[in-house]
């Protein structure tokens, strides 16, 4: 079955969607997150999803749900690279995924996971990363 | 006015057309309406000439009263041609009809001289002329009325595009000065430029300043708030500037919530907030 790979990089889970979601993909997706969070004991979670261009209300939804997940599992969670149309089509729909944390890139969002596993603390409401001086 | 009539008012022009064309032509060059500034005489004499062929071919077909007829396609196709040209090089709308309508008194003359003896028939082709003359007359308006539109059209369009830049104000950080009201499809313009250079230029921090924004009611603080709303699910931070004090009152008595947006009340406060946010900062090039 079509899986979307998780990859381990230290302490972090790193998530790279390449393909179309469909919805048993994201249902997927949801259940191997959850089960390697709990299972490597990761402190963050990196979500890239620069390569999608289409969402629909379920798969936004469930980028939501998965974040919260790993929130909940005690994980940094961040979701990176989404496209202008993507960002258009979940506000249009009133998906705002507050309390998502979001950043331009992944190098950005390593930089925001790591810097909130040092905080202890949880990073800020708006997803931004304090830049390297 | 029969079919006949018109037959012998074609064959009058054709005849007479030697003459005819430059009578018309100098009465053209000679009304104060033509631009000569504009068009060179041998365009014009050109379009004179075609006008009349097609004219009295139409003529000859029938249906003088029809100017919507196929028989007059071709003379519509010119008018057509002759008024949207017009229309662009910018003449003005008496000046474009001046072109039909400075054929009548040479085509009045020549009528005139030519059914000297006959009373009956010079009545009669006057009245199918003037009539012709001033259906094509109102037609020429009539285009050179759309042309005039499908300018104001585009410029319209590109007005929306112009009144949208984002300016990057340093490495991270864009601007967006709005200016105008923000309907929908404004807000549209400016979210989809605004997120494609937050990408383009991998900044962080955007300022959206309403100093130019003359009024804001709910449904603007709604656009605003999904612009906002879809640059920080991208990753970017939006700050809302230029706040002047009578927009926060309305903003206030609206009931909008604009608690998670960082606002300021001036562009420079905005550019300061962004750069400390940047671990950047001005000084003075004075020494203390």
């Amino acid at each position: 079955m079509e899986r979307i790979p998780i990859l381990k990089m230290g302490d972090c889970l790193l998530v790279t969607i390449q393909v179309d979601m469909h919805d048993r993909l994201a249902m997927t997706l949801q259940d191997d997150l959850t089960t390697r969070v709990v299972e490597t004991r990761a402190r963050g979670v990196l979500i890239d999803i620069s390569a999608l261009d289409i969402v629909d209300s379920f798969i936004g939804r469930m980028l939501g749900y998965i974040a919260a997940m790993a929130r909940v599992l005690d994980a940094k969670t961040v979701l990176v690279g989404m496209q202008p149309s993507v960002a258009i089509t979940l506000v249009e729909l009133g998906l705002e995924l507050p309390g998502v944390n979001t950043a331009l890139n992944v190098e950005r969002g390593m930089e925001l996971i790591k810097s909130a596993i040092a905080d202890g603390s949880k990073p800020s409401r708006n997803g931004s990363g304090k830049r390297r001086a | 006015m029969g079919t006949t009539a018109d037959h012998g008012l074609a064959d009058t022009i054709l005849q007479n057309e030697a003459e005819l064309l430059p009578e018309w032509v100098r009465q053209q060059l000679a009304s104060a309406g033509t631009r000569r500034d504009l068009m060179r005489d041998e365009e014009l004499r050109e379009q004179s000439s075609q006008f009349l062929k097609r004219f009295t071919r139409a003529l000859k077909s029938g249906a003088p009263d029809d100017m919507m007829a196929e028989a007059w396609g071709e003379t519509r196709a010119l008018l057509e041609q002759v008024s949207s040209s017009r229309a662009r090089q910018g003449f003005r709308p008496s000046e474009t009809a001046m072109f039909i309508f400075s054929l009548r008194q040479p085509l009045f003359d020549l009528l005139r001289r030519e059914n000297k003896n006959d009373t009956q028939r010079l009545t009669d082709d006057l009245m199918t002329m003037t009539s012709m003359l001033d259906k094509l007359g109102l037609y020429t308006i009539e285009v050179f009325q759309k042309g005039r539109e499908e300018v104001i059209a585009r410029q319209q369009q590109e007005m929306l595009e112009l009144s949208t830049p984002v300016v990057q104000l340093w490495d991270g950080i864009l601007a967006l000065p709005l200016i105008g009201t923000l309907d929908s499809a404004r807000t549209q313009t400016v979210m989809e430029n605004l997120l494609e250079k937050i990408v383009e230029t991998g900044s962080e921090v955007a300022i959206l300043d309403i100093t130019g924004v003359p009024t804001v009611d709910t449904l603007v603080a709604q656009h605003l708030m999904k612009a906002v709303a879809a640059a920080r699910l991208m990753g970017a931070e939006c700050i809302i500037s230029g706040i002047r004090p009578q927009i926060a009152q309305t903003i206030v008595h609206l009931g909008v919530d604009l608690a998670d947006v960082t606002t300021k009340a001036s562009m420079a406060d905005a550019i300061k907030h962004a750069l400390q946010r940047n671990e950047l900062m001005i000084v003075s090039t004075q020494k203390a």
